[in-house]
């Protein structure tokens, strides 16, 4: 069995998350609340020292760049919503990011998500040309990638062969969500087996591993 | 004026320079693009005082009420005590912050998260019926993935480790790569309707 504090304050913590497996208790409230306030300041603090100092703060201080003052007045107006006459101005850093983020996510979007994703798509591996099966997976990919993009097609009715187009999606479609499915049910497992290891090895030392 | 024109100036303005700053190599364009990183991340980062506020806000009307006292005040306490550690002592990797991080977040973070395993679990027997086709797919796919990623998989069959490797590498990669385009024509358009002033529900009332 441990003799560390902390380890025994993590377990019992983890402990007291279980507990709702039997039921919601006071001892698994008492552990949300907890995890809800540590959080918290644990970003505040994360969010200060990794954004505001180093990105705002340091610029203004210790460059003098009065340049910076800019954001720090946008990153006020923020508070603009606790004073209902001015609560308008809240609107002004909202729209700095929204502009900047989209701006941003323009050729993002076009290089990484479109570009890269049709290239990886149409241009077949080198050992494909080799491998029988590496080609038909690649055909099948081609196929599937171009029917699911059919399947969100929504601008003309789906008849004919688009309909034909948008059943075989559905399939690549169906295997994919199940695929998801099972992996993030993995994760969790695997999680909870994280836990339970703690729990009966480290904490208790029931188990070596 | 200054409630809705002004800020529809700002978000065109800015969305067009760094829409374009990325097609232009030069030094004033990429130093452009270094300060509006620096100040997208400081501002919303200022964000997070708003959030911490509003939940501050919440709990103490709570406690005030006498709605949930202990736990209301335990999330108080408990921000409040994170918060000056961290501001007092630093967050660097032997702080106490730290050591709160480890001890104190992580496995409360990571139990919960592991509760999902029974929940999923039961979600997933209480929801998923082999109705139709497409639905036998789901559940036989998320099965072979599932067994093929535990030794019992390997140990009944190699092919089925090899067979759940095949699902996720050729039919969820094809199904992936269809919705990441389309998430990305998405993206594009929206982003262009935000710019251009035609998507306004940001604006608000």
């Amino acid at each position: 069995m441990s003799h560390d504090p902390w380890v025994w304050i993590s377990a019992i913590l983890s402990l007291f998350i279980f507990s709702f497996l039997y039921r919601d208790n006071p001892f698994y409230k008492f552990a949300e609340h907890l995890l809800v306030g540590v959080s918290a300041g644990y970003y505040l603090n994360i969010y200060w020292y990794n954004g505001i100092y180093p990105n705002i703060v340091s610029h203004i201080i210790k460059e003098h760049n009065l340049l910076y003052i800019v954001p720090l007045f946008l990153g006020l107006l923020y508070f603009a919503i606790f004073i209902p006459k001015f609560s308008y101005f809240i609107r002004w850093p909202i729209a700095f990011l929204l502009g900047t983020a989209s701006g941003f996510a323009i050729p993002a979007a076009f290089q990484a998500r479109i570009m890269e994703q049709a290239k990886g798509t149409i241009l077949f591996s080198p050992s494909s040309y080799n491998s029988p099966l590496a080609f038909i997976n690649a055909v099948l990919i081609f196929i599937g990638v171009l029917t699911v993009l059919s399947y969100f097609f929504f601008s003309k009715e789906h008849k004919g062969g688009l309909k034909i187009s948008s059943k075989i999606g559905i399939i690549f479609l169906m295997i994919g969500f199940g695929a998801s499915f099972g992996y993030t049910v993995m994760a969790r497992v695997s999680l909870l087996i994280g836990r339970l290891q703690f729990l009966l090895g480290t904490w208790l030392g029931l188990i070596k591993y | 004026m200054l409630q809705r024109t002004i800020p529809l100036v700002i978000v065109f303005v800015m969305g067009i320079l760094t829409t374009l700053q990325f097609y232009i190599p030069h030094p004033i364009s990429q130093e452009f693009y270094r300060t509006t990183i620096d100040w997208m991340n400081g501002i919303s980062s200022m964000a997070i005082i708003l959030a911490i506020g509003s939940l501050i806000k919440h709990h103490w009307t709570k406690v005030s009420r006498g709605q949930n006292v202990v736990y209301s005040t335990t999330t108080l306490v408990s921000l409040a005590f994170m918060a000056l550690i961290g501001f007092i002592g630093g967050i660097g990797q032997h702080s106490l912050f730290q050591k709160l991080f480890e001890n104190v977040q992580i496995p409360l973070q990571a139990t919960m998260f592991s509760l999902l395993a029974f929940f999923m679990a039961s979600a997933a027997y209480r929801a998923f019926r082999a109705k139709t086709f497409e639905a036998t797919l789901l559940l036989l796919a998320a099965f072979i993935v599932m067994i093929g990623m535990i030794p019992l998989g390997y140990y009944i069959s190699p092919g089925i480790s090899q067979f759940s490797q095949w699902i996720l590498d050729v039919p969820n990669m094809a199904a992936k790569r269809g919705i990441m385009i389309g998430v990305g024509l998405g993206m594009i358009s929206t982003s262009l309707k935000i710019i251009l002033g035609i998507e306004r529900n940001w604006l608000g009332g």
